[in-house]
């Protein structure tokens, strides 16, 4: 098959239809491997991991926190991509897997919140810092409930699906600049704990050979949450095209009957 | 069976607790959602095939 | 394009809200700062650049919500949108309008409320430096969010939600040009980095303003 039959054969899956058909296929392994994943990956991290000699046993947060925070910027990536679709090629369930996405990664942008807050507590005795990526997730959290609101406010799907798009871009573009202003605004409380490299976060404050053994937990989870948001996003994608489909049948029948 | 957690034992569950109950949440709620939407359209789908 | 902006003051002058709207939510928050952080003035020089800021900032979000709407409930912006002029140049020419009446005055009245809080010497300057070129920004950034919710009932507080974290970047880098011009210290990395997203939002977001406006009038 050349690249643009493959191509087209891509573009077929934007058909609901066979977009129902096809996730409701896949699902159930995604569902399972997911939380597999997340399971074995968690009981390993939580129960035969040895603490780290600087942070103690708070160590073990790391197996929810950056699979947490990696999936809240992702998911953004994630609308962002189906917003450009949807833009460009004008397929209904490319904006409902975008919409079906949001809530999904507002959950996620709140645990990595959540985790970072009680783990802060102890490591720099206090809940919350405006350490420069605390304030950007925070910043990402607003753009991600003024998406949700806006397409909560809009009647019209259609008109809706194309204003959170064009939000979604320029917000995109925004959230970048926001990064960089506030790293330029406060060069933050501790160095090289950079939370998206695991190297770096598993290599920071301890010897090499001690950070293999939180990294292949971790690895675990990262890909536990990969799977659980395919999940979730692909499930609750089906949600969305339901109810459009209920509200498009009932508008039918006000005009018939 | 439950690992020594030490003086962070507080930490470590409640963020344990925090991200699983949040994550349940999520899932739940999605369901939840699903279920109904799934059930209304069903019911909805009927009507309309049986009224022609 | 003239005539429209001198419509847009006309109006913006006449029906009152606008205009003085603006000023007074200022002058209300700089007046009320000092009762809750207390008198010392020691603290107020040190607060004064940011409290400043965020008072224009917020001053300018309050009066968002006109921007548009009385156009849009008057079938005006119909009009506007089949006139020859392309809709880019309206939002931008409504853009200028609202930093005229609203932006501007701003600007010009932070000085004296500056006096209130007891803003070091060397940062008047600044202050009015960074309030100038940061204020634009905020008026085009604002347009953007007022079309976004232009069709919406009620669509005040979501205008305000969505614009937030827009206004984020802006914040920063002006308060910090106007807190470093009152200590004293260098101010260009800063300035440069103002002046930059206020071109950048100038050049780029009318495009999607109209492009948004265009799908809120289909």
């Amino acid at each position: 098959m050349s690249i643009a039959a493959k191509a087209n054969a891509l573009w077929e899956y934007a058909n609901p239809r066979k977009f129902l058909a096809t996730s409701e296929r896949v699902m159930p392994f995604f569902w399972v491997s997911s939380l597999a994943c997340i399971v074995v990956g968690l009981v390993w991290g939580f129960f035969f991991t040895p603490d780290d000699y600087k942070q103690g046993s708070t160590v073990k947060i790391i197996y929810l926190h950056v699979p947490a925070a990696l999936m809240a910027i992702n998911c953004w990536l994630m609308m962002l991509a189906t917003s450009l679709v949807w833009l460009v090629r004008r397929h209904h369930v490319s904006a409902l897997a975008a919409r079906a996405a949001a809530p999904v990664g507002i959950v996620m942008t709140l645990i990595a919140l959540a985790t970072g807050a009680i783990w802060g507590q102890p490591m720099w005795g206090t809940w919350w810092a405006w350490d420069p990526r605390l304030t950007s997730f925070l910043i990402l959290f607003l753009f991600y409930l003024g998406y949700v609101a806006l397409w909560e406010a809009i009647e019209d799907p259609d008109t809706a699906a194309d204003l959170t798009s064009v939000l979604c871009l320029v917000g995109s573009v925004f959230a970048i600049l926001s990064r960089y202003a506030v790293n330029f605004w406060n060069q933050g409380l501790h160095q090289g704990a950079s939370v998206m490299r695991a190297a770096a976060v598993t290599g920071a404050d301890t010897e090499e050979k001690v950070s293999n053994i939180y990294f292949y937990p971790l690895l675990l989870c990262i890909i536990g949450f990969v799977l659980l948001f395919i999940a979730l996003v692909l499930y609750r994608t089906g949600t969305e095209i339901r109810a459009r489909r209920v509200k498009a049948l009932l508008a039918r029948e006000r005009v018939n009957g | 069976m439950m690992p020594d957690l030490g003086k962070y034992a507080d930490t470590v569950l409640w963020s344990y607790a925090a991200s699983i109950g949040l994550l349940a949440l999520l899932i739940v709620f999605s369901i939840a959602r699903g279920r109904k939407i799934r059930a209304e359209m069903e019911k909805v789908e009927q009507r309309m095939t049986r009224n022609g | 394009m003239i005539a429209l902006l001198l419509r847009d003051l006309k109006l913006a002058f006449r029906a009152g809200g606008g205009f003085g709207l603006g000023l007074a939510f200022f002058l209300i928050v700089t007046v009320l700062v000092p009762f809750s952080v207390g008198p010392q003035s020691s603290l107020l020089s040190t607060i004064a650049p940011g409290v400043l800021w965020l008072g224009a900032l917020l001053a300018c979000l309050l009066s968002l919500d006109r921007l548009l709407a009385l156009d849009w409930e008057d079938g005006s912006l119909d009009l506007l949108a089949t006139a020859p002029l392309p809709l880019e140049s309206v939002v931008t020419i409504k853009a200028l309008a609202h930093w005229l009446t609203t932006g501007l005055p701003l600007v010009l009245a932070a000085p004296f409320l500056g006096v209130l809080l007891n803003l070091p010497v060397p940062g008047f300057f600044w202050l009015v430096v960074s309030l100038l070129i940061g204020t634009p920004a905020m008026s085009v950034i604002g347009t953007f969010g007022a079309a976004l919710t232009v069709g919406l009932k009620r669509g005040g507080l979501l205008l305000s939600l969505l614009v937030l974290p827009l206004y984020v970047p802006t914040l920063i880098f002006g308060a910090e040009v106007a807190r470093r011009g009152a200590t004293g210290m260098e101010t260009q990395t800063p300035l440069l980095m103002l002046a930059g997203i206020t071109a950048a939002t100038i050049a780029l977001l009318p495009f999607a303003s109209a492009a948004v406006l265009r799908i809120n009038l289909r």
